[in-house]
């Protein structure tokens, strides 16, 4: 029985640093993200018309807020980061009062589930605006703007890429924590099953 | 599982499975043209490829679901569970983009100088507008089935032994 509990507390020990471990890169992936995609900024000059010999020049800036998925991108990345802090600060700080009873786990695991599906639908949207800003589209009419504004779109995508390691290690955060809850639900209830 | 567990589940599968069909078939007939100056401007789902990923996923969501319906819930409860997570990600950004795209059509982008076509093509928007709807029923749905799913398989898992 000693055994048993001690092989226990080194698996439960293992797993929480495990997910901690996770955690932090999820928000160092997050934070990234949302810090690249709001600096995004380019400007270029074009010259337009020619007055007499003096060629008319007009500098256009491109910014991350003209596109209103960017400015979903750059909230949902951060109400993720600050989802990662909230809950590695519980985990460090608290450890004693966080173990997996009822309603406390529903709500971790909900709140996960939350922050991974805004945070993928944000990643998406940028990703395909940035699909037609890269390629165009000729049966609407709209023109491609990445030609002109190299350094803006890839550091879009830089910001993408980013945004989805971070959904990436969230999942794996979910799912450990669903199986961990069941491992212990399992133990609690019958003893001898280790 | 018994039946009061069971029944909620296979009426939120029923309910997300006819949406996104919904969703399909008014997306995939959705088409109008315009004579502007002389040329025809066609609009189809087929010309914007954030319509045709919305077209497959929820294909691929209409598909799941029927099959799900069909899965012994306590032997397989917890893959359904997992697979079930996996396709609301899928299915939460792809409507997430369908949106971004819809609203680029209908207000264009001054910025960028893309001009908005729905007033060219208003049988086209007014269609998928109604198929967003559907997806997004179909979302809220999907989102109720996983938490649902997770508070009952907890349950499972706890007497498997």
């Amino acid at each position: 029985m000693v055994g048993e509990k001690v092989v226990d507390s080194i698996t439960r020990w293992r797993v929480t640093m495990v997910v901690i471990l996770l955690r932090v890169l999820a928000l160092f992936a997050t934070t990234a993200a949302t810090v690249v995609m709001a600096l995004n900024k380019e400007k270029h000059i074009f010259a337009v018309a020619t007055i007499g010999n003096a060629p008319v020049k007009i500098e256009i800036t491109a910014k991350f807020q003209h596109i209103p998925a960017n400015v979903m991108f750059v909230i949902a990345n951060g109400v993720a980061t600050l989802h990662s802090l909230f809950m590695l600060s519980m985990l460090c700080f608290v450890r004693d009062k966080y173990d997996f009873k009822g309603l406390r786990f529903l709500t971790v695991a909900a709140l996960d589930m939350v922050t991974i599906a805004v945070v993928s639908g944000a990643a998406t949207a940028v990703a395909f605006m940035g699909e037609v800003a890269r390629n165009g589209n000729s049966h609407a009419r709209w023109n491609k703007v990445c030609d002109n504004f190299e350094r803006y779109c890839d550091q879009g995508s830089g910001a993408m890429l980013a945004s989805y390691i971070g959904i990436f290690f969230l999942m794996l955060v979910n799912m450990l924590n669903i199986f961990e809850h069941g491992r212990l639900i399992n133990l609690s209830k019958n003893p001898l099953a280790a | 599982m018994n039946k009061t567990q069971w029944i909620p589940i296979v009426c939120l599968r029923v309910i997300a499975m006819v949406s996104t069909f919904v969703a399909t078939l008014l997306m995939v007939t959705s088409h109008d043209s315009a004579k502007v100056l002389g040329m025809t401007f066609q609009a189809k789902y087929n010309n914007s490829s954030t319509l045709k990923y919305f077209v497959v996923v929820s294909i691929i969501t209409t598909v799941y679901s029927l099959g799900a319906l069909f899965v012994p819930p306590r032997k397989l409860g917890r893959h359904v569970l997992v697979l079930d997570m996996i396709i609301m990600s899928f299915l939460i950004s792809s409507f997430s983009a369908a949106v971004g795209i819809g609203q680029l059509g209908k207000e264009g982008n001054s910025h960028a100088g893309w001009i908005p076509i729905c007033g060219q093509v208003p049988k086209f928007c007014h269609h998928v507008t109604a198929s967003l709807i559907a997806g997004f029923v179909a979302v809220i749905i999907y989102f109720l089935l996983v938490l649902y799913s997770l508070n009952n398989v907890l349950n499972l898992v706890a007497f498997k032994a």
